[in-house]
């Protein structure tokens, strides 16, 4: 045999894979310039298939990179912007050295700067694709707004994040996007420069992001406030203080005026789209999506006509934000926030949010409520009854709208209520209930007592069987006994017998599909199970809420 | 000060000067008088008499205008220094000084007028007397002039001299005399409404009564302010050099010459600053960048070009959408104690849901940050990997097996239980026309039964736990074989005909020839006598070790027996019956061997031990094959083996093809104790010590492309497990679909 003797771990998989090591070196760049370029570039590492492999032979625990990513990186032209800082860093630290304030001004002006908006464009080719990454984005976004000023990041960056997002906030307003929330808590060694990094990518993506939605509503895009609204605001302050930068930021944070737009257009008419009926079978599809889009366009509906007044101790700009979003009107104490449109003496005001447990001064023609009336609403799509939300009243629990019961599945009671609210169906009233279920629990107690007399019945059968056996037993040992015959359910014999079956089968099953099915059945057990132990709870505390109330009684 | 000082001088001197220069004009005899003038100006500093020239030559420029000043400072300045003499000596007191400066300076701005008059009399009267004359005429004053010349020397020198100096004439100046003593001094003071304006004079000595304007200069110069009475020091300033471009230059002078060559320091510094540029050292000023942060459509024109890194891009997987659970009012609550009893990594939600009874009381998250960091963490430095969800209907995997009620037929129910044994059954054996059950127990006794009545005909207690029992296969003869502690032993049961029970006599009776070469071999044979005839036991073969198993050969002469043990090659023993005649096949100790079996119609002899199944074929006198499968029972028919493994294991084997099992069935879920054949119809069962019995219907199809069909057909139960055993041996009824098995439950169950 010729040739040369292949050697091992030249070719395939482990020459598809460097180690972060060598990613390093090879890009020349110290563990947090590569930490921050792999943030920005969105690299990171792979898991081989054969880790031993590629990891020539070694187990040890290594994380590794495709290199086509490291070879990419070596392109970027940001890792050159990297060095030129930290050049800049060493000249400076210098001239501090030295006391050579003009140098160390001059330094300072010349401080490089890079832009990230042709990494944006290269990751996210498409807006679409942008669009999916966003949910981090905002997430960081709000998370560094809510951040003191006098904290470990810079203040601008904190202020181009509550920047962004509030226009966020007025984007989804004023295009009414908003489909569902959900009020959740759960209860630092951080490393803020990791955040930092992300948080700087984040922001150029939302800025590109809320840009392009703006111009999607036609909106102006550093978003301006409505003519109108600006000149009312203009008239209340202008003797404050002039509009600056920073007061008109909350201003519109504020959230109650709505924005200019390039063409002001007051009423746009949607023109209808023609539908074009395909095939029969298209047309149900068709329907149901006419249907959903009813349904949606009456969501987005939901609050007009609704005037609403924020006490201060509820969550302004969360519901502001929503009742905003479903064409509600909102106003709150002049003293909670800028940009309140009325007060409370108002007498069209119909709902007032409160989230304490009475209230001094009501006024008759409005409803007191809760606020968690409002993000119920939104997620059941429809106005529900405020019975069940005024002041002092127990709250219904508050259900996750990102939940989707399968069949199977355990299915709160309220969620069921409210389906059945949103099929229109009028809710029966509890006290009628209650009568129904009292009657049903006193016909099986009923039941129960028949079956006690039956089986007593049966008892005193098997006695004087026992006694005459006995009888028997005394005339003579041998005896004859009639044979019972058995009654053969055909059904239930099939059924066993195709049961069996199946066991036979599964005894010939492959050890992997084997093991795949037991796992797919221990799931599906285990579901049954939970289910069948959350309706077990719920059961026991329902039982227990009545027993009080009859114990009340 | 300085400079309203300074220009409140300049207008006084300005003043002075146009008096002065009416003279000049007047007589132009100046010019010629001009080189007498080094001799003439003794009195003076050098100094003071260029700039006498110069206030000539440039009757406009500055310096002219300070001339004047400049001559009355000099004076003072001798004053100055008299002044402070006399204070030390005399101790005057600072108040006294300065009225008696003020009032020098007071006799001297009264001077000036006449002072430079004076000089050019004094000029005059050197050169032409006749002059001088005339000057006088003009003069105002009648005092005498009586200059005194001694210079700039402290005047208490010549306090014990009767005169004070000289005058211009070199003639001394006495001193006025003064009788005045202190008596006279106070008089006067009392007396004199002008003495406190009476001041003497240092130089002459006498007394000078100041005049109402002087006295009010004094004063002005007191507090501070200018002595012209007429300067308004607030005039408004002119700027000459302001920022509007002038038609004419403020200043007549002629630019320096320094200003039209380039400065050779100047040119360095731009070298240096020329050459750091070249090199890159001072980079020019940024322009200020605000693309930075301004926002476009970067979508404008989205180029569908999807790069390769795209197509291998793994995107993280989101964050789960918060449940239920999560809600601040959640449905239904977790006690906190069962999640604080859970370790961290089981328990199935990081966090205990909460109630709370209005939106008010709900804290701040205090965890966000932590989150968001973990996120951003998984985001970056989380190695990610494709998996494939399996998403199957369970119902697929299960595969599509032929119909048991097809492949009929095979034992479905139990029929008959064979009661009996006190201790467990551990070898059961089933005669060859299928009308006997022969089974041995370990309570020492071997019993017989009726296959269809289930009634136990005879029992042979042969005082041993029974091993194994098998019943010779050959239908004309009717033998078994029991293996017993280290005994084997030869029944004839006589429950045939008298034609086979007689065959079976000749067979046992029939040869003694080799008796005389046995005592070499290791096994003895002997003829039984007695009650143990009676029973019907005809031949007991002693054997060096306890004997396991016994298997007959399909002819019936040959049986084969077992004695497990590692360290010997004295495994397996064959004896032929007709000769009584034993011997020990193999030389070597291969493996502890667990059972060995002959092939039912080939001349095949099969050894299972631990590891491996070996054939050897008995005409050859050598192994064929060796099957890769730790056994302890074997089964074959035809071309197949199965191989029944205490580690729950049934392994199938076709001869023809490879040595590994074509087949592996886990159907126990314990140890499989026992595995049959069935002789005519495609099944085979094996036992376990689970307590059940599985028939499998196993079909080889001639056509060699297609593959057998193993398909389980049947579980049978009905063994009760006792002492962790369950069924122990298994075996088929040679014509019927029947099976038999025997358990530790000391009973023996037929299924049909």
């Amino acid at each position: 045999m010729g040739g040369l003797q292949k050697k091992k771990y030249e070719r395939g998989s482990a020459t598809n894979y460097i180690t972060r090591n060598k990613a390093r070196k090879k890009l020349q760049l110290s563990l947090p310039d590569f930490r921050r370029l792999c943030i920005l570039k969105g690299i990171y590492p792979h898991e081989p298939k054969h880790k031993k492999k590629v990891n020539k032979g070694s187990t040890a625990p290594r994380t590794f990179y495709l290199l086509k990513d490291i070879r990419f990186l070596l392109h970027e032209p940001i890792v050159g912007k990297f060095r030129e800082y930290k050049v800049f860093v060493r000249k400076l630290k210098k001239a501090y050295g030295k006391t050579e304030w003009s140098s160390v001004e001059r330094l300072k002006e010349n401080k490089p700067a890079y832009k990230l908006d042709h990494i944006i464009k290269e990751r996210y080719p498409s807006f679409i694709d942008a669009l999916r990454d966003i949910d981090d984005a905002l997430c960081m976004c709000f998370l560094f707004s809510t951040f003191a000023r006098t904290g470990k990041c810079h203040v601008q960056t904190i202020q181009l994040c509550r920047r962004l997002t509030v226009e966020w906030m007025n984007y989804v307003i004023a295009s009414r996007a908003l489909k569902k929330v959900q009020l959740h808590t759960h209860p630092t060694d951080v490393d803020y420069r990791v955040m930092a990094t992300f948080t700087e990518f984040y922001t150029t993506l939302l800025g590109f992001i809320n840009f392009r939605l703006y111009h999607s509503l036609n909106l102006l895009y550093p978003p301006k406030l409505d003519v109108k609204a600006e000149s009312e605001l203009k008239e209340e302050n202008d003797d404050d203080y002039a509009m600056n930068s920073e007061s008109y930021l909350e201003k519109l944070s504020a959230l109650s005026a709505s924005l200019a737009r390039v063409v002001s257009t007051a009423e746009e008419d949607e023109a209808e789209l023609d539908q074009f009926p395909v095939d029969g079978e298209d047309m149900a599809n068709m329907e149901a999506r006419e249907k959903e889009q009813k349904q949606e366009e009456a969501q987005k509906k939901l609050f007009e006509g609704l005037k609403f007044f924020l006490n201060r101790e509820v969550p302004r700009e969360s519901l502001a934000f929503l009742i905003r979003c479903f064409g509600g009107e909102v106003s709150w104490d002049k003293s909670v926030c800028i940009g309140s449109t009325y007060e409370v003496k108002d007498e069209t005001i119909t709902h007032q949010i409160v989230d304490r447990p009475n209230i001094d001064k009501q006024y008759i023609n409005r409803y007191y409520i809760q606020p968690q009336w409002v993000y119920d609403c939104v997620n059941a799509k429809i106005i529900l009854p405020v019975e069940d939300y005024f002041l002092g009243v127990t709250l219904p629990p508050h259900l996750s709208p990102f939940v989707e019961e399968k069949d199977g599945d355990y299915v709160p009671p309220e969620k069921l209520k409210i389906m059945a609210l949103q099929r229109g169906e009028k809710p029966a009233h509890e006290q009628e209930d209650e009568e129904e279920e009292e009657e049903e629990d006193e016909e099986e107690e009923e039941e129960e007592e028949e079956d006690d007399n039956e089986e007593e019945g049966d008892d005193g059968e098997e006695a004087e069987e026992k006694n005459l056996k006995k009888m028997e037993e005394q005339r003579s040992q041998v005896k004859v006994t009639a044979g019972k015959v058995k009654v053969e359910n055909p059904a239930r014999l099939e059924q066993e017998e195709k049961a069996e079956e199946k066991r036979l089968a599964i005894m010939m099953m492959k050890k992997k599909e084997k093991y795949l099915y037991d796992k797919i059945m221990f799931g599906k057990k285990r579901k049954v199970r939970e289910a069948n132990k959350l309706a077990a709870k719920r059961k026991a505390h329902d039982d227990a809420e009545k027993s009080k109330k009859k114990a009340r009684k | 000060m300085e400079e309203s000082s300074s220009s409140s001088t300049r207008s006084a001197a300005q003043t002075h000067k146009i008096k002065e220069k009416e003279p000049q004009k007047g007589g132009k005899k100046r010019t010629k008088a001009e080189e007498e003038e080094e001799e003439e100006l003794f009195n003076f500093k050098s100094k003071s008499t260029e700039e006498e020239e110069e206030d000539e030559d440039l009757s406009d420029s500055e310096d002219s205008i300070f001339s004047g000043l400049e001559d009355s400072g000099s004076d003072e300045d001798d004053d100055d220094e008299e002044l402070s003499d006399d204070g030390d000596e005399e101790g005057l007191d600072d108040g006294e000084l300065k009225l008696e400066q003020t009032q020098q300076i007071g006799i001297e701005t009264k001077k000036e007028t006449e002072e430079t008059g004076e000089t050019e009399e004094t000029e005059g009267g050197r050169t032409e007397k006749a002059k001088q004359e005339d000057e006088y005429v003009h003069d105002s004053s009648d005092e005498e002039d009586i200059r005194n010349t001694v210079g700039n020397v402290p005047m208490e020198w010549y306090r014990d001299f009767p005169h004070i100096g000289y005058n211009l004439d070199g003639k001394k100046i006495y001193k006025p005399i003064r009788n005045k003593d202190e008596l006279d001094d106070f008089l006067d003071k009392m007396d004199n409404p002008d003495y406190w304006r009476t001041v003497p004079d240092k130089q002459t000595g006498s007394d000078v009564v100041l005049s109402d304007e002087q006295v009010q200069l004094v004063n002005r110069l007191q507090r501070g302010q200018f002595g012209d009475a007429n300067f308004n020091e607030y005039e408004p300033q002119v700027e000459f050099f302001s920022r509007d471009v002038m038609l004419h230059p403020v200043t007549n002078r002629p630019a320096d010459k320094r200003s039209f060559i380039p400065s050779l320091i100047e040119k360095e510094k731009v070298s240096k600053l020329v050459h750091a540029i070249k090199m890159g050292w001072i980079k020019p000023r940024r322009v200020e960048d605000d693309s930075r942060g301004r926002y476009y459509d970067l979508w404008a024109n989205e180029d569908s070009s999807i790069l390769a890194r795209h197509k291998m891009h793994l995107p993280a997987p989101k964050i789960p959408l918060p449940g239920h659970q999560e809600s601040y009012n959640p449905p239904t609550g977790v006690p906190r104690a069962l999640w604080e009893q859970q370790d961290p990594c089981d328990r199935k939600l990081p966090f205990v849901p909460r109630k709370f009874s209005s939106l008010r009381q709900v804290p701040a998250f205090s965890r966000f940050i932590h989150e968001r960091f973990e996120r951003c963490l998984d985001l970056y430095l989380c190695p990610r990997q494709r998996k494939m969800r399996v998403n199957v209907n369970p119902e697929d995997l299960i595969p599509k097996l032929p119909k048991p009620k097809d492949l009929q037929p095979f034992p479905t129910t139990q029929s008959l239980v064979y009661r009996g044994h006190s201790g467990l059954v551990r070898s059961i054996s089933v005669s060859p026309s299928g009308q006997w059950l022969a089974s041995g127990s370990d309570d020492g006794s071997v019993r017989f039964w009726e296959v269809c009545s289930s009634r136990c005909l005879k029992t042979v207690q042969v005082g041993g736990a029974v091993k194994s029992v098998a019943w010779n296969p050959n239908p004309s003869v009717c033998l078994l074989a029991v293996a017993l502690d280290s005994v084997v032993l030869i029944l004839s049961p006589s429950l045939a005909d008298r034609q086979v029970v007689l065959s079976s006599e000749r067979l046992l009776s029939a040869p003694q020839e080799a008796d005389a070469n046995e005592g070499a071999g290791p096994v003895t044979w002997s003829e039984t006598e007695g009650e143990e005839l009676n029973h019907g036991i005809r031949l007991k073969i002693q054997h060096p070790k306890a004997v396991q198993q016994v298997s007959w050969h399909a002819k019936g002469d040959y049986v084969a027996s077992v004695m497990p043990d590692h360290s010997s090659n004295l495994q397996v023993l064959i004896h032929q019956l007709s000769r009584r005649r034993s011997q020990n096949p193999f030389r070597k100790n291969k493996g502890l061997v667990q059972c060995v079996s002959f092939h039912p119609v080939r001349p095949y002899f099969f050894v299972g031990t631990q590891r491996s199944v070996r054939i050897y074929n008995l005409v050859k006198q050598e192994m064929t094959k060796k099957l890769q499968a730790n056994s302890k029972w074997i089964s074959q028919h035809g071309d197949h083996v199965i191989c029944g493994s205490y580690d729950c294991r049934l392994s199938w084997f076709d001869l023809d093809l490879s040595t590994k099992p074509y087949k592996m069935l886990r159907h126990h879920k314990k140890a499989v104790r026992g595995v049959a054949y069935h002789r005519l119809y495609p099944l085979f069962a094996s036992a376990s010590d689970d307590g059940t019995v599985i028939v499998c219907h196993g079909t080889v199809y001639n056509d060699l492309l297609q593959n057998p069909l193993i398909v389980p057909v049947k579980v049978l139960r009905g063994h009760e497990i006792t002492h962790d055993l369950g069924v122990l041996d298994v075996t088929f009824h040679p014509t019927q679909p029947w099976v038999f098995s025997s358990g530790a439950d000391a009973t023996i169950r037929l299924f049909t």
